[in-house]
């Protein structure tokens, strides 16, 4: 997928209706994405980041505008073919963690395989696999609860790239994070980026994300102002 | 998947406890009250039966017209021949004569005038025959307070508040007066043997048990009875059994015909307004099982929703990961099936286990029926039945899945975006 285009986006435009004054969150976006980038969208808060995330990962669709995301058209996708997409192509990072919290580390990395429908061997290898990327493979007998913040983020990461998806979006991850566990986190995320070609698309006003970051978008009330390519 | 989805409704023991208990009390009671009715439903039936109006009885079709003016000069004629070809047509029935007449009954002084006298209405039965299920049917081992059961010819039973009026103790005389099949007066004497109590104040006040025989002497009714009452030998009443009797019997004989001495065959439902007792009975079992369902759907609904806005950040999550929203939809209607069965099968084990020691050691009654005008015994028993193993069921599967389906279309109608969002909220 190196080089290939993996996100295109066209005139996107995203209403949200509220009362008599609707609220544009996004106007005219046109970017294009190549396989294993590791690029950020950037910008205060209410500039459409997390629309766009939104919008990309298949979990919203744009008012006018395509979006085109592994050569399927976001716009016309049923709901169940939506998740197939999520399922099969995307992980998702959230601020919060969101790590089910009944269950173990191994327990939640091992969720989306489940929906993959993969054998318990095939998981339990991908499962470990994941752990060791991110340093937790002695973890994962503990439940979220006993995990510290870097921690659950690393779980989250895991369970993210456990089915190497070809995108991962990640909405504010090192929001909930001390300066160490962001550079951390932000070390595993560019090793895997690196390792596996896994594209990353960060919605993030974090200093620490924006200087890892090889391609940063800044979006201001919806329009994107500038797109900088940056050397690390 | 579904191992998955039980180890969390295991481990997260704040959503599943408030639904098992809701569902395993609900079915106790539906269980326990299911029981219950049927136990009532049985002994009522049994009691009738057995005391007044055996699973079908024969009479003739005037007396069947008014049974309560106990018109004995309608009784059935013949009766021997009558037993003998309803032995041969209905081998897996018992038959039994009785005779119920009205009567005085007067206390002589030690003059022979007249020192007490009362009504009775009496109930004639076979029970001197060796070896005769009547003292049994008519509960007679168990009612008899003072004396003894009667042992020989020309000995009787009376109620206890009957005996208590005329002052009778076990081994006074009395003297029965009342009118023979034929219209004339009829008058014997007769040594009281016993005082029975059944607790229900209409038999107490005016019963009178004596030997068919006896009965049979006094109101010239030799190879007559008033009745013939019939009852199954091969299991409980049966309704559709018991109908397809009468209607055999009743088809081959002249019920059809004009004449008021033909032989007709009642079922019980026919007699005594019990139809529509039993069919009460149907009514509130059903009733029961509907409140139950609706009310715990309700409880569950709510139980649902609470645990659901509880869990939208992992239902988030979920559909983040590319699980359908009909996946996560179908996910919670199977956890509601779990905790549905495991709440269900406790339910139902506590509710046999209470019915079946209440099979053992009944409800006393007694207190509420001493003045009931009514039949009915002191006693009521539950009754565990196999439908006692599989009627929890229904409220407690159907409820939690009306529950979570209801509480389920709220996440199932919420924009994926919007539940999305609040992930992060």
């Amino acid at each position: 997928m190196e080089n290939s285009v993996l996100i295109r986006t066209v005139n996107l435009t995203k209403i949200y209706p509220s009362g008599e004054q609707p609220i544009t969150a996004l106007r005219d976006v046109n970017l294009v994405f190549q396989a294993g980038e590791f690029a950020g969208l950037v910008g205060p808060s209410g500039s459409g980041k997390t629309t766009l995330l939104n919008i990309v990962g298949s979990l919203d669709v744009p008012t006018s505008g395509s979006v085109e995301v592994l050569g399927e058209k976001i716009e016309t996708l049923s709901h169940k073919k939506a998740a197939r997409l999520r399922n099969r192509h995307i992980g998702f990072i959230f601020q919060t963690f969101n790590l089910l919290p009944v269950y173990t580390v191994y327990e939640n990395v091992e969720f989306p395989l489940l929906l993959l429908g993969m054998t318990a061997a095939a998981r339990r290898k991908a499962v470990r696999d994941a752990l060791a990327w991110v340093g937790l493979s002695d973890r994962e007998h503990s439940r979220p609860a006993q995990l510290s913040g870097g921690q659950s983020q690393r779980v989250a990461i895991a369970r993210a790239v456990v089915k190497k998806p070809d995108l991962v979006l990640a909405d504010e991850p090192t929001a909930n994070l001390d300066a160490d566990n962001s550079h951390h986190i932000l070390h595993t995320m560019e090793d895997i980026n690196r390792d596996l070609g896994t594209t990353f698309l960060f919605s993030t006003h974090d200093a620490k994300v924006i200087a890892h970051l090889r391609r940063k978008i800044t979006l201001v009330d919806g329009r994107v102002t500038a797109d900088e390519a940056r050397t690390t | 998947m579904i191992r998955f989805l039980f180890k969390g409704l295991l481990r997260d023991r704040s959503r599943t406890l408030l639904p098992f208990l809701t569902v395993a009390i609900g079915v106790l009671l539906t269980v326990f009250l299911e029981c219950y009715i049927t136990g009532a439903e049985h002994q009522i039936i049994d009691f009738n039966a057995d005391l007044l109006t055996g699973q079908v009885k024969v009479m003739t079709k005037g007396y069947a017209a008014e049974p309560d003016s106990l018109p004995n000069d309608l009784s059935l004629d013949g009766v021997g021949t009558l037993l003998s070809e309803l032995g041969t047509d209905f081998p897996n029935m018992a038959w039994t004569p009785r005779i119920r007449l009205g009567g005085l009954l007067d206390v002589p002084d030690e003059a022979g005038e007249t020192k007490a006298q009362g009504t009775v209405l009496g109930t004639a039965a076979g029970i001197l025959a060796p070896g005769n299920a009547e003292i049994r049917r008519l509960g007679l081992e168990n009612t008899v307070v003072r004396g003894r059961l009667p042992e020989k010819r020309g000995e009787i039973l009376i109620g206890e508040i009957l005996a208590d009026r005329l002052k009778l103790q076990p081994g006074g005389t009395a003297t029965l007066i009342g009118s023979t099949m034929n219209g004339a007066m009829a008058t014997a004497n007769y040594t009281v043997s016993g005082i029975v109590r059944y607790g229900v104040r209409a038999l107490d006040r005016t019963g009178l048990v004596m030997d068919l025989a006896d009965a049979q002497a006094v109101l010239d009714m030799e190879d007559a009875a008033g009745e013939i009452l019939g009852w199954r030998t091969n299991g409980p009443y049966e309704r559709n059994l018991i109908e397809a009797v009468a209607a055999r019997f009743n088809g081959r004989t002249e019920a059809g015909s004009g004449c008021d001495l033909a032989p007709v065959m009642k079922t019980l439902r026919d007699q005594s307004d019990l139809a529509a007792l039993l069919d009460q009975f149907s009514t509130v079992r059903g009733a029961i099982l509907t409140i139950f369902i609706l009310a715990m759907s309700l409880v569950l609904w709510n139980a649902g929703l609470l645990g659901s806005l509880r869990r939208y950040g992992e239902i988030g999550v979920r559909l983040a990961m590319g699980e359908p929203k009909g996946g996560v939809y179908r996910a919670m209607l199977g956890e509601a099936v779990m905790v549905g069965v495991l709440g269900t099968v406790a339910g139902t084990a506590l509710g046999l286990a209470l019915s079946y020691y209440l099979q053992a050691h009944g409800i006393n009654i007694s207190g509420l029926m001493k003045n009931a005008a009514v039949m009915l015994p002191s006693h009521l028993y539950t009754r565990v039945t196999p439908v006692a193993y599989i009627i929890g069921f229904i409220p407690g599967l159907l409820s939690t899945l009306i529950g979570t389906a209801i509480a389920g279309r709220g996440i199932y109608k919420r924009s994926t975006a919007s539940l999305f969002k609040e992930l992060e909220t």
